[in-house]
């Protein structure tokens, strides 16, 4: 080993970063400077990184599910059809069932669809991790079943019709030019954001050391905190810049409250969508460190006969496993059907295949055991890229298929190589 | 000894695995304070048998019970209850996760807060660790990464933890090397001074007549026999284990 070899993995071992971590934030950087060269340049714009980030979160939301499903070695292979089913479910009350209720247009109705979307998908994933758990039938027979039905059951509800148009409060949450947290608060968000993550690294640090544990050198600290805040307020201040189109101007003018004059520059903001991107990967890690739930998540992956004879329920640990996967789905068929403002019987197809590919890529081991939230989420971003990038490029749908395929088996090889060598 | 209450009875225990009687009407019993060693060949149903007590099988037949009462005993859960704690002979470790999540698998601390408590049970295997066996320095790496002597260390440092009454070792110090299996020779003459009862099963024949009080000998399933160890010969032991024979004079109880 040459010796600035070590001290570089020295360097990212005393910041706390692994290899792996290191590995897929390089790869997404690698794609993205390469296509915004071959682009000449249009790749890398606020424009584009905005719609990247969009389009990343409904299938980044399910990928942090379907971690603790394979890491319970189990697979979900309904989730596309779930989402799709869900969404036209919940388009349909919004359109043809709360209006005669409690009116067209009323302000409860996006909150009532959005309910009923995440509990829907709660019940629905339950049912499937109890026919998992306690009837012992395969998951991926049980999900296979999944794929079919929710996918006939979508076609029940309205005969094949696309429903439209969607509630515009409930639109919002799709994250086009109106669903953006607008320049003011992105900012509030990015600052309040930034100070939360600072703390959280301080406060385990205090922990650790009121334990008497060794703790990182200041200045890898201060490296980490700098880069935290760095890359939440360089996301915001980017976000930022990326000018609302003169067409919906007078539009979002009005809905920000600023007066229309000529000349008027307003920019998009944060969109929500990934508002709840950053949430629900922030409570899913919560739940996969610091949680009991999380803990036999991973404890059952690991060695399932140990952990119950640890006194862990492991059937009713994988309904809840599979009831949660649901309810992110309803999250994702939310973003979804929001974004398009409308639904038809194709939505999420394939969303299954990108979904799983997310949490390998990230990480996550199919055998069981290991598997990173933030991973999935980086995985759902790097499958998103390379397929934004080949579109901008223009590689057509068919080749960009195969590639993505390709880099798939190929990511998952490096993964296995990686474990082998350290012994993980 | 036996006008005292036995604290676990195991009465007339069965059961079979698709027509395979791995344990069949086989009855022990344990005082505080005792080592009961565990004899017999592979596939005699040692182990099947502790499981039934560890909640791991639920038995076809039989009766357990615990201080004289008859206790219910499905699953590990219940058998925790009775303070009942486990040295399996596959050691039960989660492998991709690090000793002291391992340790306190199922019973975590938590914060007020309800979130898990990493730090503090670190800090917690940390003290039983220097206790048990010094030289375990892998604290945050995942227990695979572990020789099988750290790996039995930490199995056995779960099985004391968490104050057990009833402690059953199957096959403790398979994996250790001469010093460790002496600390856990130390570790059991000290548990059975707290009025801890110890069901102890091992090949090790040598180890059963030095720290055990009686022994019983399983084969084929069935028991061959308890003994006081005060008066058999190793010689006697072995017979009986090979030839599931009892030794003339000494009747057990
Ligand atoms: N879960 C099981 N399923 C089927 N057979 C089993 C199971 N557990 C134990 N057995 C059988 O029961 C018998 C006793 O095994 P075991 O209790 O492990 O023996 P020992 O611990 O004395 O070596 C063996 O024949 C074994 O194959
Ligand atoms: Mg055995």
């Amino acid at each position: 080993m040459q010796p600035d070899q070590n001290t570089a993995q020295n360097f990212f071992s005393k910041l706390g970063i692994d290899l792996r971590l290191l590995g897929m934030i390089g790869a997404l950087a690698v794609l993205c400077i390469m296509f915004d060269l071959i682009t000449g340049g249009r790749f890398l714009t606020p424009r584009n990184l905005f719609n990247l980030s969009v389009q990343t979160a409904s299938v980044a939301v399910m990928a942090t599910g379907m971690v603790f499903v394979i890491v319970t070695r189990n697979i979900d292979l309904s989730v596309g059809s779930l989402l799709g089913f869900i969404g036209m479910a919940a388009a349909a009350i919004q359109v043809h069932v709360l209006p005669d209720i409690v009116g067209l247009g009323h302000w409860s109705i996006w909150i009532i669809a959005a309910v009923f979307a995440v509990l829907m998908g709660a019940v629905i994933g339950a049912m499937q991790g109890w026919i998992i758990g306690y009837l012992t039938v395969p998951a991926f027979i049980v999900t296979l079943g999944g794929f079919l039905v929710y996918r006939g059951a979508m076609w029940w509800i309205t005969q094949g019709q696309t429903v439209a148009p969607l509630d515009p409060s409930f639109r919002l949450m799709g994250g086009g030019a109106d669903g953006t947290l607008g320049e003011t608060l992105s900012w509030i968000f990015g600052l309040v954001a930034s100070i939360a993550a600072v703390g959280l690294i301080l406060a385990s640090r205090r922990r650790k050391a009121s334990h008497g544990f060794t703790v990182k050198p200041v200045w890898a600290e201060g490296i980490l905190i700098a880069l935290a805040a760095g890359l939440i307020l360089g996301y915001v201040w980017i976000m930022n810049s990326y000018k609302i189109a003169k067409g919906a101007l007078p539009r979002i003018a009005e809905a920000r409250g600023v007066e229309m004059v000529d000349g008027l520059v307003l920019n998009h903001g944060v969109a929500i969508p990934v508002i709840i991107l950053l949430g629900v990967t922030i409570v899913m890690t919560l739940v996969s460190t610091r949680t009991r739930f999380g803990r036999y998540v991973y404890a059952t992956g690991g060695n399932p006969e140990a952990a119950e004879l640890s006194g862990i329920n492991t059937r009713l640990l994988t309904v809840k496993v599979f009831s949660l996967m649901g309810a992110l789905t309803g999250i994702s068929a939310i973003i979804a059907s929001a974004r398009l403002g409308a639904v038809d019987v194709g939505l999420g197809t394939l969303d299954e295949l990108r979904v799983i590919a997310a949490a390998v890529i990230g990480g996550t081991a199919l055998s069981g055991g290991f598997g990173t939230i933030y991973g999935a989420v980086i995985g759902a971003l790097i499958m998103q890229t390379l397929q934004s990038g080949m579109a901008s490029v223009g590689v057509d749908a068919p080749l960009q298929s195969i590639v993505v395929g390709m880099v798939l088996v190929f990511a998952v090889y490096i993964d296995i190589v990686y474990r082998r060598k350290t012994g993980a | 000894m036996s006008t005292q209450t036995p604290l676990v009875e195991l009465k007339n225990m069965s059961i079979s695995f698709g027509g395979v009687h791995a344990v069949d009407d086989v009855s022990v019993d344990l005082y505080p304070g005792e080592v009961v060693g565990l004899l017999g060949h592979n596939g005699a149903g040692k182990s099947t048998l502790i499981k039934m007590l560890s909640g791991a099988y639920a038995a076809d037949s039989g009766e357990i019970r615990i201080n004289g009462k008859v206790a219910t005993i499905h699953n590990p859960r219940d058998a925790r209850r009775y303070n009942i704690e486990t040295i399996y002979q596959t050691l039960a470790l989660a492998d991709n996760l690090d000793a002291a999540s391992n340790l306190f698998l199922g019973r975590e601390l938590v914060t007020s807060l309800g979130f898990v408590d990493d730090d503090a049970m670190e800090s917690e295997v940390r003290k039983i660790m220097a206790r048990l066996n010094p030289n375990f320095q892998k604290f945050s790496d995942p227990v695979s990464a572990l020789s099988g002597g750290q790996r039995q260390s930490v199995a056995i440092a779960r099985a004391v933890y968490f104050d057990a009454k009833i402690l059953i070792m199957d096959e403790p110090t398979a994996a250790l090397g001469p010093q460790e299996t002496k600390m856990v020779s130390e570790l059991i003459e000290r548990l059975k001074s707290e009025g801890i009862g110890i069901f102890l099963i091992s090949h090790d024949i040598h180890d059963v007549m030095h720290l055990c009080d009686r022994a019983s000998v399983m084969k084929n399933g069935k028991l061959v026999g308890t003994v006081d160890v005060k008066d058999v010969t190793d010689d006697d032991l072995l017979g009986m284990i090979i030839l599931g024979k009892h030794p003339h004079g000494a009747d057990g109880k």
